[in-house]
């Protein structure tokens, strides 16, 4: 409880002063890339994205150190989502669906042929905006789900239960009662559930589009505590529309517009930078509030 | 500051004056709902009142029975008469779920195939031909199943009773392979195999998109998601479905009395050639029934009627019971 006091106190403060976005970028402890043993990290090399003939996004290329948070922001429409479901091939689910270019992790292109997607996406775990537990299951098999669904065998279950409860920040809420239903949870449980579900099958990447858009404050913070530990140990690629929480949680910024035509990627830098000096004037006018 | 005490006041009354136009669609959407209860009511109550008199004669003997004779003086006086159905109902029972049973397993593969695995153009058509199954008419599939199904059944019957003749089910004791309940259940279960895999395919295409994407994110493949999400989502609508077809298999007329030897002797092993079920009963029976023999096949009808009843009503718990999970 008292962490989350703490957080709410942090909340008060940067509501008060909207206008600090660069301190609060630069309040966090600077993070080296590439610390955690995890991989060379994930690159993208000239994405571009179609459905059908919409062309949706426009050479994307971005590097994603190991072991680092990066945020992704921009207005509605600008391709971010569409961007990090072309990372762990969700995209092509949908029909119509194309892309270009190479998505590289650990240097291996994820599109070659002969690549198993589902390995793919063992590797690059995915939270989506609005929780989705499996309702038919309890708390503990949602966490163990990726186990049977990828059918990996595990050594101790209970532990690694533990491990990515405790990991999601959800363990001391829900230990006593891991056999209720998913369903039974808050939005915000339900979002932390969610996350440990990713966590359960060991991904390198972690993959979050607007994961707190549907949730209230208090669980915003926590998912955001949650995300900060969890960066020690994988490389996190964060899609957000609320700029406090990039320039809280991310250690790089990538800023996305679409100026009517495919959206494009205008700017990244490191948060504290996108936030203090932008180079683009576009850029500035979106992180300061001017449009978006 | 005085404390005043709060007086808590009686809840309102809240009146909602509906408009003329919602009252004349109501009075339309009621009359309407009302009318197949009333349809269904007025069909038992003549079926009970034609058949009251038999069912007094016959009490439970009715039921529990297995004899279908009537003797009559040449004024047409009944001289002396029974009637029992147990072989029949077995018989309607049995057939059906053979149906049931072969007919499941091919319906939700189908559905699954057509939701998600099936290209479009190939989707369109088999969905068509399938809604086209369902409203072919039942003497064709009676007459297939004589004239095609019933020669090769012989052979799969043969080799059921081989392997699997320790099963009461399979046993046999007379080499009649054919015109046996086997054949009828398999006749039926392509009838309803339409209606089952159309319910099963509408609630497969409702499962929740937002699942279906979390379990392939985490490296589900389709399978494996199918199973996590697609069938404990779809598992009261497909019950439903079966019960539907179940219903369906109950009541058919035609197509089991072209296939099926009506005896009345209680028969549970489905190989053997002897059998009948309930409906098929009345029909071989109407034409040429005596005014007190009508009242006999009246009385047969308001059994399969209840029977019919049952059946749904237990598929009603069973689907209540199973529906909440998964959703």
């Amino acid at each position: 409880m008292t962490t989350s006091h703490e957080s709410e106190n942090q909340e008060m403060q940067t509501s008060v002063k909207p206008s600090s976005l660069a301190d609060v970028a630069n309040a966090k402890a600077p993070k080296v890339p590439g610390t955690a043993a995890l991989g060379t990290g994930l690159e993208t090399r000239g994405v571009h994205a179609w459905f059908g003939k919409h062309h949706a996004l426009s050479n994307i290329s971005l590097d994603f150190a190991a072991g680092t948070v990066t945020a992704l922001i921009g207005p509605s429409g600008c391709g971010k989502s569409t961007f990090i479901r072309t990372i762990n091939r969700m995209h092509e689910f949908i029909p119509g669906a194309a892309m270009a270019g190479e998505v590289l992790l650990d240097g291996k292109d994820v599109y070659a042929p002969g690549t198993d997607v589902t390995k793919i996406r063992l590797q690059i775990g995915m939270v989506f905006q609005k929780p989705n537990p499996f309702p038919s299951m309890t708390i503990g098999e949602n966490v163990l789900s990726g186990l049977k669904l990828a059918q990996l065998k595990v050594e101790n279950k209970d532990d690694l239960l533990e491990e990515c409860l405790e990991r999601a920040g959800l363990w001391n809420e829900v230990k006593d009662r891991l056999g209720a239903h998913g369903g039974s949870l808050s939005g915000g449980q339900q979002q932390r559930l969610c996350i440990a579900r990713s966590l359960a099958v060991r991904p390198q990447v972690l993959l979050m589009d607007e994961p707190c858009s549907a949730l209230d404050p208090g669980s915003t913070l926590r998912i955001e505590d949650t995300i900060r530990h969890l960066s020690d140990t994988m490389t996190i690629i964060i899609v957000t529309h609320n700029m406090q929480q990039a320039a809280r949680v991310s250690d790089y910024t990538a800023f996305f517009l679409s100026d009517g035509g495919p959206g494009q990627m205008i700017e990244v830098a490191p948060t504290s930078e996108i936030f203090s000096r932008p180079q683009d004037s576009r850029t500035e006018s979106y992180v300061t509030g001017r449009f978006g | 500051m005085p404390t005043q005490e709060l007086v808590i006041p009686a809840p309102r009354e809240i009146v909602t004056e509906p408009r003329r136009s919602d009252k004349i669609f109501r009075g339309v959407v009621t009359g309407g709902g009302l009318s197949s209860l009333a349809i269904l009511g007025l069909i038992a109550i003549f079926l009970g009142y034609r058949g009251f008199e038999v069912l007094r004669q016959e009490g439970i003997g009715f039921i529990t029975h297995s004899d279908w004779s009537i003797s009559t003086d040449d004024a047409g006086n009944v001289l002396d008469s029974h009637f029992g159905l147990a072989a029949m109902l077995v018989g309607t029972i049995l057939c059906s779920l053979i149906a049931v049973v072969i007919a499941v397993p091919i319906s939700v593969f189908s559905a699954l195939f057509l939701n998600f695995y099936a290209p479009g153009w190939l989707k369109k058509i088999l969905i068509t031909i399938i809604d086209m199954m369902a409203a072919f008419p039942s003497i064709l599939f009676g007459i297939w199943g004589f004239l095609v199904l019933m020669p090769s059944v012989e052979y799969w019957a043969k080799l059921l009773h081989r392997y699997l003749g320790f099963i009461p089910f399979f046993d046999m004791q007379v080499p009649v392979y054919t015109r046996s309940p086997f054949v009828a259940g398999v006749v039926l279960s392509i009838m309803i195999i339409p209606i089952i895999t159309s319910v099963s395919r509408e609630i497969f295409s409702q499962a929740p998109l937002d699942r279906i994407q979390a379990a392939y994110a985490l490296g589900a493949t389709r399978w494996a998601m199918i199973k996590a999400v697609v069938i404990p989502h779809g598992r009261s609508g497909v019950i439903g479905g079966a019960m539907l077809g179940l219903g369906r298999a109950m009541g058919e007329t035609v197509a089991v009395f072209t296939v099926l030897n009506i005896v009345f002797q209680v028969n549970w092993q489905m190989l053997l050639g002897a059998g009948g079920n309930v409906a098929s009963l009345i029909i071989l029976k109407f034409g040429d029934a005596s005014p007190y023999e009508i009242k006999a096949l009246m009385a047969a009808g308001l059994i399969l009627f209840l029977l019919t009843l049952i059946v749904n009503a237990i598929a009603n718990v069973i689907v209540k019971t199973t529906g909440k999970s998964g959703r």
